[in-house]
């Protein structure tokens, strides 16, 4: 085996409902995501032998995916529990096709949920996920999460003129999409100039420039490809992937303004023998409204330091030249804590498979997929692909 | 840890306790390399540069300048909701490393990248000081 280009495809996925969900529990929506997409992939849960969760902030085990397992019945010969923060689920998907190409195992299910906004309120998931922060080195100084985020954005600004404009403009494409989603949490459309009116959170990011608070699960299913064709709905292939690690503590990051999703995204590309100009559509982890800015430039969509301008006039819209986040992004379709990029990875099937109706990427056949987790910490980059080469 | 009003204490560690040690004296400490001559922070148990093992501690000059900066107006938890609006910064020390700290003694719209700053301690109990850093 010397790449995994190709080799493997997701065959089935889906979401549960999200946004506010009080009527599902954390582990009802890991199970529920799970049996959708079982569902979509037209398998029974018989024939599923790998399994991986990421842990839930709410209702946490200590051996995650066994419960998980074990509240399913099934036994599976591959059992996993990964957390790297929002960019698990492609850090997820890395070891899954890995141990699909190795033989390990033959299919695996995914499923990531949680239920931060209905199990924990606004409040106390702000408070929590501000544990990121160094023991010592940092929360002695009181920075909620948008801070740390808000250090790398002043930092952008500073060194290439990036505005509080163009980071509104990430929320307003974000919006615009989730209006056409009937999934999605915010769906009503707003203005950059409701952004830069919302309420200053942590300069300079306002609240609209801040992902939401939710609840919901999704899932994928993934096998390899010389089996693909057999299950119900037409596969997606996975090109290339490729891992970045820069740190795990903003205040040690080596550098604010470019991460190590250039890496990620560098890896990715070798593998899958693609380029940014090959991408059809971007589903980009979109914690806060620079970030996808950075993303844009790291995983070389247009040069350093240009970021702000290319969101610029659409650009990043459906009609655009690069459609950003077609569900809307943990910006307004939801954003219920680690299994935030997984809805990037089934909105990018979806597209892939030609579902997605009035938001539907005319010709999508290259998705690529970022995530990332901690203070822009850890990377990974997927592309997917219609077509297996 | 955390103070009556629920602001986080640090609890040293074997390998961060010198630290403490020199914060409660009102003094910036940072290891150095002999080998090397490295400086770094946080403490670790060998030189990242070169990974000698004989790193030492030394008293920083505690003069820097201001690398990013926030302000924060919705508090991490009500423990700072009297703080806001307060400044969370990165600061890069004279000796090359880096660290968060908050910038004190100036209204926070004084505050930009590349001010030079200097190192200020907040006695947030009998036992734990905090670095800060003040205009200089």
């Amino acid at each position: 085996m010397e790449s995994l280009r190709g080799a493997v495809a997701i065959v089935g996925a889906a979401d549960t409902e999200v946004g506010v969900v009080p009527h599902l529990s954390a582990t009802q929506l890991y199970v529920k995501a799970a049996k959708l997409a079982l569902e979509d992939a037209g398998i029974t849960k018989d024939q599923v032998d790998g399994l991986i969760t990421c842990n839930s902030f709410v209702e946490p085990y200590l051996y995650h995916a066994e419960m998980i397992a074990e509240y399913m019945q099934i036994f599976p010969r591959y059992c996993l529990n990964v957390a790297t923060g929002g960019g698990t689920t492609l850090a997820i998907m890395h070891h899954a096709a890995s141990a699909i190409a190795t033989g390990i195992c033959h299919t695996v299910l995914i499923t990531m949920a949680d239920n931060m906004l209905s199990g924990l309120s606004r409040d106390k998931a702000i408070e929590v996920m501000s544990t990121a922060g160094h023991a010592q080195f940092e929360r002695p100084y009181g920075p909620p999460i948008p801070a740390f985020y808000a250090l790398l954005a002043q930092a952008h600004m500073h060194a290439y003129g990036t505005t509080s404009e163009q980071f509104a403009a990430v929320a307003v494409a974000c919006r615009k999409h989730a209006a056409l989603n009937p999934a999605a949490q915010m769906r009503q459309p707003i203005t950059i100039e409701d952004v830069l009116n919302s309420k200053m959170i942590a300069y300079p990011l306002h609240l609209l420039d801040c992902s939401l608070v939710s609840d919901g699960g999704a899932a994928i299913v993934m096998t390899a490809a010389e089996r693909a064709r057999d299950f119900r709905k037409k596969p997606v292939y996975i090109l290339g992937v490729g891992e970045g690690h820069s740190h795990e503590h903003i205040s040690q990051a080596r550098s604010l303004t470019t991460s190590a999703a250039k890496e990620a995204g560098e890896r990715a590309y070798a593998m899958a023998g693609v380029g940014p100009q090959d991408v059809d559509v971007a589903e980009l982890y979109d914690c806060f409204t620079p970030v996808v800015i950075i993303e844009l430039e790291d995983l070389g969509f247009c040069p350093k330091g240009e970021g702000g301008r290319f969101v610029e006039g659409g650009r990043i819209e459906l009609g655009g030249v690069l459609p950003v986040n077609t569900h809307g992004g943990l910006m307004s379709h939801c954003h219920p804590g680690h299994p935030g990029s997984l809805f990037s990875v089934t909105e990018a099937v979806r597209q892939l498979r030609g579902e997605c109706g009035p938001r539907q990427v005319d010709g999508a056949e290259i998705a690529l997929v970022h995530g990332q987790g901690g203070i822009m910490s850890t990377h990974c980059t997927m592309i997917l692909a219609k077509e297996r080469s | 840890m955390a103070t009556p009003a629920g602001k986080p204490v640090p609890v040293p560690t074997r390998e961060t306790q010198p630290y403490w040690e020199g914060c409660r004296k009102h003094e910036l400490r940072i290891q150095k390399c002999v080998a090397c001559g490295h400086y770094q922070f946080y403490p670790r148990l060998y030189c990242t540069a070169c990974m000698s093992e004989q790193v030492e501690w030394v008293r920083a000059s505690g003069r820097g300048k201001v690398l990013s900066f926030t302000i924060v107006y919705r508090p991490v938890s009500p423990a700072f909701a009297a703080d806001v609006p307060y400044v969370v910064a990165l600061v890069t020390l004279e000796e090359g490393p880096q660290m968060m700290c908050n910038i004190v003694g100036c209204p926070p719209e004084q505050v930009y990248i590349g001010m030079p700053v200097q190192v200020t301690f907040e006695d947030r109990t009998e036992e734990i000081s905090i670095p800060h850093f003040t205009p200089v």
